[in-house]
C-alpha cells in the first residue's frame, strides 16, 4: 500500500496532485472574484448574518483542531508522558498550519484586510473579546512556528540554531497552553455579547469554559485521526520508533478524550440545569441539541471507553473521526444553526458555493503544505544526526 | 533553564498587569452608568407616527445616501417589514395590530444610540465611540470589517457594504452628530410633520415621556423603551400598543453589553497569572517524578549489586573455609595415616626381630638384616 502511493507520488499527475491542482486553480479563480467583486460577489453575508462558513468553519472549527498542538505538547513535555514524543512533531505541524490557515481564511472575510495588524498598531480595542482573540492568535502563531523550526532547521542543517530553539522547549509549552486557554475560551467568549440572538440552549455563560474544553477534545481526537491518516499514506516516512508508538498514542489520547468527553458531557447538563432550560428540549432546537449531546458527546466517550478497555485501536480511530465531526457540529450550531434561530428561514443563512469553495480550497492549501512538509523534514521520524527533545 | 522560566514569569505577570490596566472587567460591581450628564437623545412617541416616510427621505438627504428604489412617497414599501440597510439608516414599518386592517401603528427604527454600547465594547479597533453628547458614532478610518459590531447589536442595527471591494464599511444612523455639531437638530427630527420625533435631553425626554403616560394613561402603555433596555439607550419610545408587537423585543434585560463579557475578560490576567504557575508545577512534579523513579531505580541496582557482592564473597569465604577444612582434615588423616603406617612397620620390625632371635640365639650381632 505505501510502496504504490509513494510511488505514484512521484509522478506529477498522480490523482491526488490532479484534484489538489484543480481546487487550487479554482480558489485562484474564487480569489479574484473575491476581491474584485466584494463580499456580496461570493457570499450570501447579509446584515442579518455577518458571519458565515468562513468564521463558523474556517475560524471556529479551524482553531478548535489545530489544538492538537498544545495538547500533545503539554501532554509530552509537561505532563511527562515521553512514551508519545513521536506524536509532537506531527501535532506541532498541523497546528501551525491549521493557524496559519486560519489566519489566511480571515483575510478573505474581513472587509479590509490589509488593516489586520490595526488592533495592534494603530488603535486597540481591549474590551473586545475578538481583540483576545486577535492578539492570541498572532502570538500562538508565532510560537508555534518557532516550535515547528526544529524540524526545518534540521532539514536545512542548521545546527546551531536548532539547538537554541530546542533549549526553549519547555518555555515554549507552557506560553503556547497560556495563549491556548485563552483564544480557544475566547473564541466561545464571542458569543457572551448576543444573549438574545443565540439559543437559550447553546447560549451561556460557561460558553468560554465549554469551548476551552471541547479544544481538549478536538485536539486528542484530531492527533489520533491524523495519526491514523498519515500511517496510511505516509507509513515510508516513518520510522521504528512512530510505527512502535501509534497504538500507545491512541489508547493514551483515546483514555484521555473518554474523560474529558465525559467531564464535557456533565458541565453540559450542568449549563442547561443552571439556566433552567430543560423546557426547550420538548422543541425542535431541543432535539437537535440532544443529537449533538447524545450523538457527538455521550456516545463517543462509550465508545472511546470501550475501545480503550478492549484495546482495539480501530474503534478509537473510528471514534476520533466521530468526534472530529462532533466538534464541526458544535462550532456549526453555535454560530450559524443556533444563531439568529429567531429570525424567519427568508433571513437565515445558507453559504454560497463560493463560499465553501474558498474553504475547500484553504484546507487543500493546508493539504499540500503537510504533504510538502512531511516528505521532506523530520516529522515523522528522528533525524539521525540530532538528539531527540 | 531556570533562569528563562523565571524571566517568562517575569513576562507573564507584565502582560497580565497590562491586560488589567486600561480595561474596567469587574463584573459584580455596584457600578451603575447613567448615561453622560446633559447627553442629548430622541423621544419617538409612536402613537403620533403617521408612516409618512419623511424622516427616511430627510435621513437620506442629510446623509447623502444613494437613491431608494422607490421613491419615499411610495407607500407600498410599508407591505414589508424592513431593517436598516447600507442604503438607509432609518426604516419605518408598519405594523397591523391583532390582524385588524386599518389599525395601523408605524413605528420607526434606527440605532438606539445605547448608553453603554454593544457594538463599541466589541469593537477590536475602537470604531465606535458613544459620545458625550449623546450619538454613537462610527470611525471608518480604523474599521477593519470584522463585523463583530453587527453580531453584538442587540437592536440589529448596523449594516454593511458587502458589495464594495475596497472601501467596504459598516453604515448606521449618527443622531446626524454632524449636525448638532453646527446646532442643527437630526434630519428625522427636523423633517417629521407630527412631531412624533422630540430631540432633546435625555433626562428631559424622559421626564417628557412620563407626564404623556401619566396625562393620558389609557392612549399609553405605561413604559418607556429604551429607559432600561441594555442599561438604557439614548433613544427613547412610548407606545400605545405592546412593544413585542412592533417587532420591539422586551426579553432584552436592562444588563448593559460590556458587562455579559466583563466576567470573560476578567478571567484573562487571571489564567495569564495562574496557568504558568500551574503548568511549572505540574512539569516540576513529572520531572520529579522521573528524577525520583531514576533515584529509586538506581538505588534498587546498587542495593541489588551489594548484595550480590555480599552474598558471593560469603559464598567465598565459605567455600575457602570448607577448602580449608578439607585440607586440615586430608592433612591430619595423612599425618594419622603416615604415623599408623609408621607404628605398624616398627611393629613389624620388632615382631621379626623378634622372630629371628628366638631363631638364632647366638648370631652375631655385627650382622645385621640385609633388608
Amino acid at each position: 500500500m505505501s510502496d504504490t502511493v509513494a510511488k505514484v507520488d512521484r509522478h506529477l499527475f498522480s490523482p491526488f496532485n490532479i484534484v489538489a491542482g484543480l481546487i487550487v486553480i479554482m480558489g485562484g479563480v474564487l480569489t479574484v472574484l473575491r476581491f474584485k467583486g466584494g463580499l456580496a460577489t461570493v457570499t450570501n453575508l447579509s446584515d442579518y448574518n455577518p458571519w458565515g462558513i468562513w468564521i463558523g468553519f474556517d475560524l471556529l472549527v479551524g482553531v478548535a483542531l489545530a489544538a492538537g498542538g498544545y495538547v500533545t505538547s503539554a501532554a509530552v513535555y509537561l505532563f511527562g508522558m515521553k512514551k508519545l514524543h513521536g506524536a509532537v512533531r506531527p501535532a506541532i505541524l498541523t497546528g501551525f498550519l491549521g493557524y496559519a490557515l486560519v489566519v489566511l481564511a480571515l483575510h478573505y472575510d474581513v472587509g479590509r484586510p490589509w488593516r489586520l495588524p490595526y488592533p495592534f498598531i494603530m488603535q486597540s480595542g481591549t474590551t473586545s473579546l475578538l481583540f483576545e482573540v486577535a492578539a492570541c492568535v498572532a502570538l500562538y502563531l508565532t510560537v508555534l512556528f518557532v516550535e515547528f523550526s526544529p524540524a526545518a532547521l534540521e532539514w536545512l542543517g542548521l545546527k546551531r540554531a536548532r539547538s537554541l530553539v530546542v533549549k526553549l522547549t519547555i518555555l515554549l509549552t507552557i506560553f503556547g497552553v497560556v495563549l491556548s486557554t485563552l483564544h480557544q475560551s475566547s473564541l466561545g467568549a464571542l458569543f457572551l455579547i448576543a444573549p438574545s440572538k443565540l439559543h437559550p440552549l447553546w447560549y451561556s455563560s460557561y460558553l468560554p469554559v465549554y469551548f476551552f474544553i471541547t479544544s481538549i477534545i478536538a485536539g486528542l481526537s484530531m492527533v489520533i485521526f491524523e495519526g491514523s491518516l498519515s500511517h496510511r499514506y505516509f507509513a515510508d516516512k516513518m520510522d521504528a520508533q512512530h510505527l512502535a508508538e501509534k497504538d500507545t498514542l491512541a489508547l493514551s489520547f483515546g483514555k484521555a478524550a473518554a474523560f474529558v468527553l465525559a467531564g464535557y458531557f456533565m458541565i453540559k447538563m450542568i449549563g442547561v440545569a443552571a439556566s433552567d432550560n430543560w423546557h426547550y428540549l420538548a422543541t425542535g432546537y431541543g432535539a437537535w441539541f440532544l443529537v449533538e449531546m447524545l450523538g457527538f458527546v455521550a456516545l463517543p466517550a462509550f465508545l472511546y471507553a470501550v475501545g480503550v478497555r478492549e484495546r482495539n485501536v480501530k474503534l478509537i480511530r473510528v471514534t476520533a473521526a466521530w468526534t472530529v465531526l462532533g466538534i464541526i457540529v458544535n462550532r456549526f450550531n453555535i454560530c450559524l444553526v443556533a444563531f439568529n434561530y429567531r429570525l424567519p428561514s427568508a433571513e437565515r443563512y445558507f453559504p454560497h458555493w463560493m463560499e465553501i469553495g474558498i474553504s475547500v480550497f484553504i484546507v487543500t492549501v493546508g493539504l499540500i503544505l503537510f504533504k510538502f512538509i512531511v516528505t521532506r523534514m523530520p516529522i515523522l521520524y528522528e533525524h539521525p544526526d540530532y538528539e531527540s527533545h | 533553564m531556570s533562569i528563562s522560566r523565571r524571566k517568562f514569569l517575569g513576562w507573564m505577570s507584565a502582560a497580565g498587569t497590562a491586560t488589567l490596566i486600561g480595561r474596567r472587567s469587574q463584573a459584580a460591581t455596584t457600578h451603575h452608568f447613567e448615561g453622560y450628564p446633559g447627553s442629548m437623545g430622541v423621544l419617538h412617541d409612536i402613537t403620533r407616527c403617521i408612516g409618512c416616510r419623511r424622516c427616511e427621505a430627510a435621513c437620506n438627504k442629510v446623509n447623502e445616501l444613494p437613491p431608494p428604489e422607490k421613491p419615499f412617497d411610495d407607500l407600498s414599501v410599508l407591505d414589508k417589514q424592513r431593517r436598516t440597510h447600507a442604503g438607509a439608516y432609518t426604516v419605518v414599518n408598519r405594523h397591523e395590530i391583532d390582524g385588524v386592517a386599518g389599525s395601523a401603528v408605524f413605528n420607526k427604527k434606527q440605532c438606539n444610540h445605547c448608553l453603554e454600547p454593544a457594538c463599541a465594547s466589541v469593537c477590536f479597533v475602537r470604531a465606535f465611540s458613544k459620545t458625550p453628547k449623546g450619538p454613537v458614532i462610527y470611525n471608518e478610518s480604523v474599521c477593519v470589517g470584522c463585523r463583530y459590531c453587527m453580531i453584538a447589536c442587540p437592536f440589529e442595527i448596523p449594516a454593511y457594504t458587502y458589495d464594495d471591494p475596497l472601501t467596504p464599511r459598516v453604515t448606521k444612523c449618527t443622531m446626524c452628530y454632524p449636525r448638532l455639531q453646527k446646532g442643527l437638530l437630526p434630519g428625522c427630527v427636523d423633517s417629521c410633520p407630527t412631531e412624533a420625533l422630540v430631540f432633546g435631553q435625555r433626562d428631559h425626554l424622559i421626564k417628557l415621556a412620563r407626564q404623556r403616560i401619566e396625562k393620558y394613561p389609557d392612549k399609553y402603555i405605561d413604559h418607556i423603551y429604551g429607559e432600561r433596555e441594555m442599561g438604557g439607550t439614548s433613544w427613547l419610545y412610548i407606545s400605545g400598543v405592546p412593544f413585542e408587537s412592533l417587532g420591539m423585543r422586551m426579553d432584552l434585560g436592562v444588563t448593559p453589553a460590556p458587562d455579559l463579557t466583563a466576567g470573560a475578560l476578567g478571567a484573562v490576567p487571571m489564567v495569564v497569572g495562574l496557568w504558568p504557575v500551574l503548568l511549572t508545577g505540574i512539569y516540576a512534579v513529572s520531572q520529579r517524578k522521573e528524577k525520583i523513579a531514576a533515584e529509586e531505580q538506581a538505588a534498587a541496582v546498587s542495593q541489588a549489586v551489594t548484595q550480590a557482592e555480599a552474598e558471593a564473597s560469603a559464598k567465598l569465604a565459605a567455600a575457602k573455609q570448607k577448602a580449608e577444612t578439607e585440607k586440615q582434615a586430608a592433612i591430619e588423616k595423612e599425618v594419622k595415616k603416615a604415623l599408623a603406617e609408621a607404628v605398624k612397620a616398627q611393629e613389624e620390625a620388632a615382631k621379626a626381630r623378634q622372630v629371628e632371635a628366638e631363631a638364632e640365639p647366638k648370631a652375631p650381632a655385627t650382622d645385621p638384616e640385609p633388608n
